[in-house]
């Protein structure tokens, strides 16, 4: 029974905040904007020629990736701060752990999934040889939810901080560097037709690790922040 | 045993214990420092590749201990701070932060300082290099959030989960870096080599450990004496203390 309760409240808290993404379609729209303007600077800055591009067509993308990921988690919960939702969800009697996964997963399936749609495209504009983009596909798979997990634990820290965006990145950019060292490395050298297996087990390694242990961090973090 | 550690917890017991180590420590650290020079840039013969360049070890290996040391420490305060809600574990892991930031900023300068001569560049992309800065990263990120949260007690708690996550990361995050580099360059320039330290080399190493060691001991347990007086400035026994000054 409370297994079954649990899942309901899992399944309610996820409904709600995608409800509430689509319910604000334009503020949808922005982190891919954002990931797709900063990896179009980059031919501007570094001339059009696609052999200068193309070796540094993975860290590029993975860059803007990254820092896309970072500001769009800036308002996980933010909302729910201002107008006390979040004091009634860490009321609730179920654990914070699996309440935080909902709303941790709810926000990568918005803003993570389709940066991972959107890669392809961006890997053709920096001309990423064509091996490399089920790499890239598959690294932003197996990454982006580790920086959502990761990163939300900085978001509950600095949510009750005002002004906390930049203090935000300070906080979790350091520990965003291994999945950038191993994702970046899986794309490059897939687009040079190495196996990328390794690489791709790693992420999938912290991916588990995050999994388990971000929420719970989060979790800690959030009764810390509320109070 | 229990009844000591009871005892160390009180901030005012702390503090008095305190007052009655430092100058131990700070005697201490100092007689190791003149030990460990006179060792190492007088009794230690010069290295066969790198000459008197090598020297600067004796500056900056001690401060890389320390960086990752004092990091150790910062978590385990915090883990005790978190766990046992101990005030004086907070203080402790609050106060050790600028100064292993400053030992990894001491290790970072020295090691390139060391590089110029040695590979012809002030920095390399060298793993443990990389590692050493984003420790300096962690260490920013930690005092930015203990500075950013007003209230004392929420910000030993929000900077302890940061301090324990950033622990659980650190080897992840040395060893990718390790891995990341091994990629991109052959075998790094290791001080000790295959070939093991000499010994005339090894033990003004050693006690210059020691003495920075101690050196973390003395300044911390001052930071932490004032820290105590301004958070127990409302104190019964503070204000004795300052009536009696």
């Amino acid at each position: 029974m409370t297994g079954f309760r649990l899942f309901t409240a899992f399944y309610t808290l996820l409904r709600r905040d995608l409800l509430m993404a689509f319910r604000h379609r334009g503020e949808l729209a922005n982190p891919l904007l954002f990931f797709v303007l900063v990896v179009s600077l980059f031919p501007l800055a570094l001339g059009p020629d696609s052999r200068t591009l193309a070796p540094l067509a993975p860290g590029v993308i993975w860059v803007a990736a990254l820092l896309a990921s970072m500001l769009s988690l800036e308002g996980l919960f933010r909302s729910d701060f201002d107008d006390g939702a979040l004091e009634q969800l860490l009321l609730s009697p179920h654990p914070v752990a699996v309440l935080v996964f909902a709303k941790v997963l709810a926000h990568w399936l918005i803003t993570g999934v389709p940066l991972i749609v959107l890669a392809p495209l961006l890997g053709v504009l920096l001309h990423l040889p064509q091996p490399g983009m089920p790499a890239l596909m598959l690294s932003l798979l197996l990454g982006t939810p580790v920086l959502s997990l990761v990163g939300s634990i900085g978001v509950a820290l600095t949510v009750g901080v005002r002004r906390g965006g930049l203090l935000l990145s300070l906080l979790i950019l350091p520990l965003y560097v291994p999945v950038l060292i191993f994702a970046a490395s899986a794309v490059g050298d897939a687009a040079h037709g190495l196996q990328v297996g390794a690489q791709l087990t790693f992420l999938a390694a912290m991916l588990v690790l995050a999994l388990r242990l971000a929420p719970i961090a989060t979790g800690a973090a959030l009764r810390i922040s509320v109070g | 045993m229990w009844t000591f550690i009871h005892r160390l917890a009180s901030p005012k017991h702390f503090y008095h214990l305190a007052g009655r180590m430092i100058p131990w420590f700070a005697w201490g650290c100092a007689l190791l420092m003149v030990a460990g020079l006179i060792g190492g840039l007088w009794f230690a013969p010069p290295d066969y590749q790198q000459g008197d360049g090598f020297r600067i070890i004796y500056v900056h290996v001690p401060a890389a201990w320390m960086s990752l040391f004092i990091y150790a420490v910062m978590a385990g305060a915090s883990a005790v701070g978190i766990i046992w809600k101990i005030k004086m574990a907070d203080i402790i892991a609050a106060c050790s932060a600028p100064i292993g930031a400053s030992f990894t900023f001491l290790a970072l300068v020295t090691g390139s300082l060391w590089g110029k001569p040695m590979w012809g560049t002030y920095w390399v992309w060298d793993a443990r290099l990389t590692s050493e800065l984003i420790l300096l990263f962690l260490y920013l990120g930690y005092m930015g959030l203990q500075a950013a949260i007003e209230d004392r007690q929420n910000a030993a708690r929000a900077s302890a989960v940061l301090a324990l996550v950033g622990v659980i990361n650190l080897p992840i995050i040395h060893y990718s870096v390790v891995w990341w580099n091994t990629l991109h360059q052959g075998a790094t320039v290791s001080v000790f080599g295959k070939d093991d330290i000499a010994t005339s080399m090894l033990i003004p190493l050693l006690l210059m450990g020691l003495a920075f060691t101690l050196f973390y001991a003395t300044i911390v347990l001052m930071r932490a004496r004032t820290a105590v007086l301004e958070q127990e400035r409302r104190s019964q026994w503070v204000r004795e203390l300052i009536k009696s000054l």
